[in-house]
């Protein structure tokens, strides 16, 4: 469909995926856009993979972004970024925390984590940048500002101005003076750690 | 408790479900009831935050239908909701209330779990309309979704009929721009006016009811041919035209614009009359529906030529990636092969027990009595107990299912099985759904059942909600609470052979379970520790693994996903024969200090953290 943006939100359940989605779904209303969120997220809570996909402009159909479709996918988790790249379109954008999260069946010895799922996802995607947003969250004294992190990781690839995601994800603190500034620190140091990065 | 969408005029990001319970508070809706059960769940979470509805958790979706049909009967607009098995419970009333009809509008919105995202199967909700005689109404998105809603209410009151809204999960669950009015409707219970000629179904009224049922049929038919719920889409290729609705027309209007579309909103009866005028100017005509051919084969059946799941899938969403190549195959244009990269293969990640988890000492016992016992078992968070590294389930059908599926086990009991024991596991809530019929057969039949009853204060599965024995309502204010050793009790299990237990207190918890199946009665163990994901549940200091651990793994058969693999090694012991061992850490961060883990390590190496 013409004119129309479609971003993948990956990770696992409890790492903030459905809400990053959802601000970022406020920043495309705000841009004036038709917006539709959809997730597969039925038992996630208890450490399923989740995916949002979040398609925005003039007019949204269909909710979901059919394989070989998504311009940018955010990964919250790096084997889910390996997991999901075949969902990007060819010259798409994937923006891929180093985080690992290891489920039970491979600690227990059931499943193999991949060695380099980085290497493995940079091999089929043509376009990667990668962050290790638990680090610079924790660098910034609260693990928790991972989230934000990597919102600030993507504001610069997407098709409206960064400082209108910013005042999306700075307005859910609105009522938390305390929160908003470390917020406010922990997207401009994702947005740096992609800037310093070049996605060939 | 979820916040609603302020009751003023606006455009908003509503899921489906959100716009349905703004759409039943501006309807004028007075009473609400339903069981949670995904996707629907939410439905009654919003609209419990809107004022001047009584809404509330019933025990099961049978009941939670029969005080919406009260309500109706009042003379107030009432709703129910409920996922698509729950219509397997309510049945009984919904297929007997067909006849009698409604008064108040009464709308039932069933919520299909197609692709199975948390469900047991994968039923078709729109045979209930053929079956029960009832119309239906299956929206496409959230501004639909609150529309028909809307809708729903008048249709129900002018056929005085109850409706079905039937909903897929990328309707409930899908967020998207919706414009509400900020109006309520000012709808007082007209009262209940006494008919027993209507009302009271014996054979003599039900006898009258029948024609007056098919002459509604009929009214709804020539309604179907009007209503502007349906809408022809025009286009100008005309090698295929489509009749879809729901989700699925969203797809095809997206993998083909230009084609002629037949979007249903109002999809039972069918307006076989426009669905007729459409195939008469298309080369093709294609029914695209979720999930099963009941359209297709309906106008299969008044002599249309029609496509449908001759070329689609019959389970699972019909999306556009699905959708588009098997249409321009079957209009004759070569699809390629798709040049899409085949996806990665990584490790499944398959929902588990939450780190902590009071469940996870029920399952840990069980797992050790593997070749000592038969293991039914129910729907909630503990079906996962059928996974690894447990494998401590034999049996899942449907609420309540554990116990007479134990009884029968242990009624047939074959030579093979004669000496393992038959023990039911079932959560708190399901066990009030339907469970207390299935444990009052195992007494009143000397049934030799061990009944675990993980009672961990919530609906646990589908985001914590309450029920009776919470002591809580759905606003989340004080209620009357069951008690459950007096409750089973009073269902005839002698007081000695009930049991309350912390599960964390392992040996107990093992030994109390061993002890009752070897006696020859019905017991219950009810566990008493709260769901780690609900405001009662208190963390306790963390735990971490010192120098000490010497690789046993014992701690890993608990299943706490908290506990991690740092290194295996292959130890060839001084006979000769070969250990696995692996080699622990603890995920500090995550710990909820339930010292499950603690009690399984042999050589006392997890410690709790330093502060």
């Amino acid at each position: 469909m013409t004119g129309i943006t479609n971003i993948m939100i990956v990770g696992t359940g409890g790492q903030g995926v459905l809400t990053a989605a959802e601000i970022l779904a406020e920043a495309a209303i705000a841009m004036g856009h038709d917006v539709k969120k959809t997730e597969v997220a039925g038992m996630a809570q208890r450490g399923g993979v989740v995916t949002s996909h979040l398609r925005f402009g003039p007019k949204v159909l269909a909710p979901a972004i059919a394989p070989g479709e998504a311009d940018l996918m955010l990964a919250f988790e790096v084997a889910e970024g390996l997991r999901w790249i075949a969902h990007l379109r060819p010259g798409g954008l994937a923006i891929v925390n180093t985080m690992r999260l290891i489920p039970p069946v491979v600690s227990t010895g059931l499943y193999q984590y991949p060695d380099d799922p980085l290497a493995e996802a940079r091999a089929r995607s043509t376009r990667l940048l990668s962050l290790d947003a638990g680090a610079i969250a924790a660098g910034l004294g609260n693990p928790r500002l991972g989230n934000t992190v990597m919102l600030g990781a993507a504001a610069d690839h997407l098709p409206f101005d960064p400082a209108v995601l910013r005042e999306c994800v700075l307005s859910r603190f609105r009522h938390k003076p305390g929160m908003a500034e470390p917020n406010e620190r922990a997207f401009e140091a994702g947005r740096a750690a992609t800037a310093a990065q070049s996605a060939a | 408790m979820n916040a609603a969408v302020p009751p003023a005029a606006g455009r908003f990001l509503l899921s489906g479900n959100e716009a349905i319970a703004r759409a039943v508070w501006e309807a004028g809706v007075r009473v609400a009831a339903a069981y949670p059960g995904t996707p629907s769940t939410e439905m009654l979470e919003f609209l419990a935050a809107y004022p001047d509805v009584d809404t509330h958790w019933a025990v099961n979706e049978k009941v939670s239908l029969e005080v919406a049909i009260g309500a109706s009967l009042a003379g107030a607009r009432a709703f129910c909701c409920m996922k698509h098995v729950g219509v397997n419970v309510a049945a009984d009333a919904l297929m007997s209330q067909s006849l009698a009809g409604a008064r108040g509008g009464l709308v039932l919105a069933v919520a299909d779990d197609v692709g199975l995202s948390s469900s047991q199967n994968e039923q078709d909700s729109r045979y209930w309309g053929r079956f029960g005689h009832l119309p239906i109404m299956e929206p496409s998105d959230s501004q639909e979704a609150f529309e028909m809603a809307k809708m729903a209410f008048e249709i129900s009151e002018r056929f005085e009929v109850p409706v079905i809204l039937r909903l897929t999960t990328r309707v409930c669950h899908v967020k998207a721009l919706c414009v509400t009015t900020g109006r309520r409707e000012e709808r007082p219970a007209t009262g209940f006016s006494i008919d027993p000629n209507r009302w009271v179904l014996v054979p003599g009224t039900a006898r009258k009811r029948l024609p007056l049922m098919f002459e509604r049929d009929k009214a709804l038919a020539a309604f179907a041919e009007q209503t502007e719920l349906s809408v022809l889409m025009d286009g100008t290729d005309r090698r295929v035209g489509f009749v879809s609705m729901g989700p699925a027309a969203l797809a095809v209007r997206e993998a083909f614009p230009d084609a002629p579309l037949l979007k249903l909103g109002f999809t039972h009866p069918l307006p076989m009359g426009r669905i007729r005028a459409l195939a008469a100017t298309v080369d093709k005509l294609v029914v695209v529906e979720e999930t099963e051919p009941l359209v297709e084969r309906e106008i299969a059946a008044a002599g249309i030529a029609v496509h449908g799941k001759d070329i689609l899938p019959s389970s699972g969403e019909l999306s556009y990636d699905v959708v588009r190549p098997r249409v321009l195959r079957l209009i004759g244009e070569t699809v390629p092969e798709s040049d899409l990269a085949a996806a990665p293969q990584v490790f499944p990640r398959p929902p588990t027990m939450c780190v902590g988890c009071p469940h996870l000492a029920p399952y840990y016992v069980l797992s050790r009595m593997r070749d000592d016992v038969l293991i039914s078992g129910d729907i909630g968070c503990y079906t996962l107990g059928a996974g690894h590294p447990w494998n401590a389930l034999d049996t899942t059908i449907c609420m309540g299912a554990s116990m007479g599926i134990a009884l029968g086990i242990s009624k047939a009991r074959a030579e093979a099985d004669a000496e393992r024991s038959v023990v039911a596991v079932i959560g708190d809530s399901t066990f009030l759904h339907m469970g207390m019929q299935g444990l009052l057969d195992i007494t009143y039949n000397r049934g030799n059942i061990t009944v675990l009853l993980l009672d961990n204060r919530t609906v646990g599965m589908t985001g914590g909600q309450e029920h009776p024995a919470t002591g809580r309502d759905i606003h989340g204010d004080p209620a009357p609470q069951i008690d459950f050793p007096k409750l089973v009790e009073a269902l005839g299990v002698k007081p000695e052979r009930i049991r309350v237990i912390d599960p964390y207190e392992l040996p107990t918890l093992a030994n109390a379970i061993r002890e009752e199946t070897k006696i020859a009665e019905p017991s219950v163990i009810i566990t008493n520790q709260p769901c780690v994901l609900i405001d009662s549940h208190k963390r306790k200091p963390p735990f971490v693994v010192n120098e000490d651990c010497n690789g046993c793994a014992n701690c890993l058969k608990v299943g706490c996903p908290a506990i991690l693999v740092t290194r295996r090694e292959t130890k060839v012991g001084a006979n000769g024969r070969t250990r696995e061992l692996a080699f622990v850490e603890i995920d500090t961060p995550f710990c909820t200090g339930c010292t499950l883990c603690v009690k399984t390590c042999a050589p006392k190496a997890i410690v709790e953290a330093q502060r």
